[in-house]
């Protein structure tokens, strides 16, 4: 029994893995093994790193690895900057105001706007084919807004009141205070919303009608998803390496980011954050 | 001054949370993009007619998100307890977290790697064909094939999110006192009985919330999703209300109707988790949210 479970398990981990593997692997095979294999490799004989030198000597990838690093880092400092002032101010119950903007953000939560009305809000403000119609959309969360509003109402009573005493105001409080007791549950929120931008699709698909403006995840769906050939304009080098190799290190270089992330996420959260939002 | 804090988030909210709710009412126009909403002719209820005269199309989106959201509902809550159950009864902490912590990974992935990694695998030259052929085996035609895209659809919701689901449920397995299990077996319970009356009550609440949750998405049915594999498979198959809505407006043009179509999805779905919240209060689950008592 307890070995029926245990095989059960590995095979579910399996299912996660082998592909990874045989992405990273078909990345870095040699056309000859490729091709013997029929397109997909678990363990290359050789190693050899053509595909992402040609990848990266210049056409589309690095433009588009470029326009998501900023995407992801411009909007991750706003999303954290905006959520952490809104739970802030909404973290005292009975201040000014209290009441209506909290009822704004959980209305939030409920009512989501539709695509058509969506779109047609970004295109009125003349966002259109401009990067921050991908991300101002993105910016508040208003479940980031209520999680770490929740945190930020269990910080004791006694350690604002002393520092009220002390003479400071509700910034240094922030400050001092605060955000040095958060930074916990406000990496795992920042972490969330850098892979969200990191991620974004629709948005992208939706807004950046210019090629030269795509994410990395609109040249993995046109190279990879849909299958278009990688030629000589899209790649930077002078011989290509096999469309596969291409294809499967597109697919790594979307991937590494969120792996790169993932142990810090896998650190705090799964105790912390995400137990208190179950919670409530 | 904490009231100060709060304007940038709101502005952000109101921009681009609440003034698009408004733009609903492009709904009951005749929506032209070159007359704007202010000019644009009102038109009334014609636009909801879609909705009742058995348009063929919004009949197909229709269906095909009833099926999608039951085979969903079905797989999303059953696998990941089934897991949850099966990872807490091995005992080493080492080993739940590791296969905690691949389990849950693909979550992390968008929809585009997710499609990429299951075309490639089980595409026509992925190495599930590439094998079955070197060895004489009939072939799986899965990727691309409207006769399976419904459940390829529901295997890929559960290979990207199984294993995060499954967390929410271990946590609330953590949190059953296990003087509850000791008390049972002194009394003769097996295992059985245990699981029917210690485990699955423990962990009513967190079902009832995701329950709550996935009902107000309940017509969301992985947009991002099924728009990247559309092409492959045609609209009979895989056409549902976001993409029709998207497809119709955004695509065609046809503005107002796309619009009514979407507002009266997002309304659904509202007061299914209203529905759904009062529902569990009078179960006597804490639900999603409660009225605070100021």
């Amino acid at each position: 029994m307890k070995a029926l479970k245990a095989l059960l398990l590995t095979l579910c981990c399996a299912l996660v893995v082998v592909p990874f593997v045989g992405i990273v692997a078909t990345s870095l095979s040699t056309r000859e093994q490729i091709v013997r294999e029929g397109g997909f490799v678990i363990i290359p004989d050789q190693i050899t790193f053509a595909a992402y030198e040609a990848l990266f000597t210049g056409g589309v990838v690095p433009r588009a690895v470029g326009v998501s690093v900023f995407i992801t880092a411009v909007g991750t400092a706003l999303s954290l900057t905006t959520t952490t002032l809104l739970a802030y101010g909404l973290s005292r119950p009975g201040s000014l105001g209290h009441r209506p903007v909290l009822t704004l953000v959980v209305g939030a939560l409920l009512f989501t706007p539709g695509i058509i009305p969506g779109y047609l809000t970004v295109s009125t403000l003349g966002l259109l084919d401009s990067y921050w119609a991908v991300i101002l959309p993105a910016v508040v969360s208003a479940f980031n807004v209520v999680i770490l509003r929740a945190f930020f109402m269990e910080i004791p009573a006694e350690l604002v009141e002393s520092a009220r005493i002390d003479g400071a105001g509700d910034w240094q409080i922030l400050t001092r205070i605060v955000l040095p007791l958060s930074k916990a549950v406000l990496s795992v929120i920042g972490l969330f919303y850098a892979v969200g931008y990191w991620n974004a699709f629709f948005t992208a698909l939706l807004y950046l009608n210019d090629a030269a403006k795509w994410p990395v995840q609109l040249v993995l769906r046109t190279y990879v998803v849909n299958q278009q050939q990688l030629g000589v304009d899209q790649v930077g080098a002078g011989s290509l390496p096999p469309q596969e190799a291409l294809q499967m290190a597109i697919l790594v270089i979307s991937i590494v980011p969120i792996l790169l992330v993932y142990p810090f996420v896998q650190r705090h959260f799964t105790k912390g954050v995400l137990v208190g939002a179950v919670k409530g | 001054m904490l009231l100060l804090a709060t304007v940038p988030g709101l502005a952000v909210l109101l921009t681009f949370h609440y003034l698009p709710l408004l733009g609903n009412v492009i709904a009951f126009q005749d929506f032209q993009p070159y007359l704007g909403i202010l000019h644009s002719p009102w038109n009334g209820w014609t636009n909801f007619e879609v909705l009742t005269s058995g348009d063929p199309q919004f009949v197909t989106a229709l269906g095909n998100t009833l099926v999608i959201m039951l085979l969903q509902i079905g797989v999303v809550f059953t696998v990941p307890i089934a897991l949850a159950l099966l990872l807490d009864s091995l005992v080493t902490e080492r080993w739940k977290r590791i296969v905690q912590t691949v389990l849950y990974l693909p979550h992390f992935l968008s929809w585009v790697i997710v499609v990429s990694i299951f075309n490639e695998l089980l595409g026509g030259s992925g190495p599930l064909n590439t094998f079955l052929r070197r060895h004489d085996l009939a072939t799986f035609d899965i990727v691309g094939n409207a006769a399976v895209f419904q459940e390829l659809v529901t295997g890929q919701v559960l290979w990207k999110e199984a294993g995060w689901a499954m967390i929410l449920f271990l946590a609330a397995l953590s949190r059953i006192d296990p003087e509850l299990y000791e008390a049972s077996s002194v009394d003769g319970a097996g295992k059985a009985r245990q699981l029917w009356h210690i485990t699955l009550p423990g962990l009513r609440s967190v079902i009832v919330l995701l329950l709550i949750l996935r009902l107000g998405d309940a017509l969301t049915v992985g947009f991002e999703q099924i728009l990247l594999q559309q092409q492959a498979v045609g609209v009979d198959a895989s056409e549902v209300l976001d993409t029709y809505v998207y497809n119709h407006g955004v695509v065609m043009g046809d503005w107002g109707v796309s619009a009514a179509v979407g507002l009266v999805k997002g309304l659904v779905g509202v007061v299914l988790v209203l529905g759904a919240n009062k529902l569990a209060h009078a179960f006597g689950e804490p639900g999603l949210y409660q009225r605070s008592p100021r």
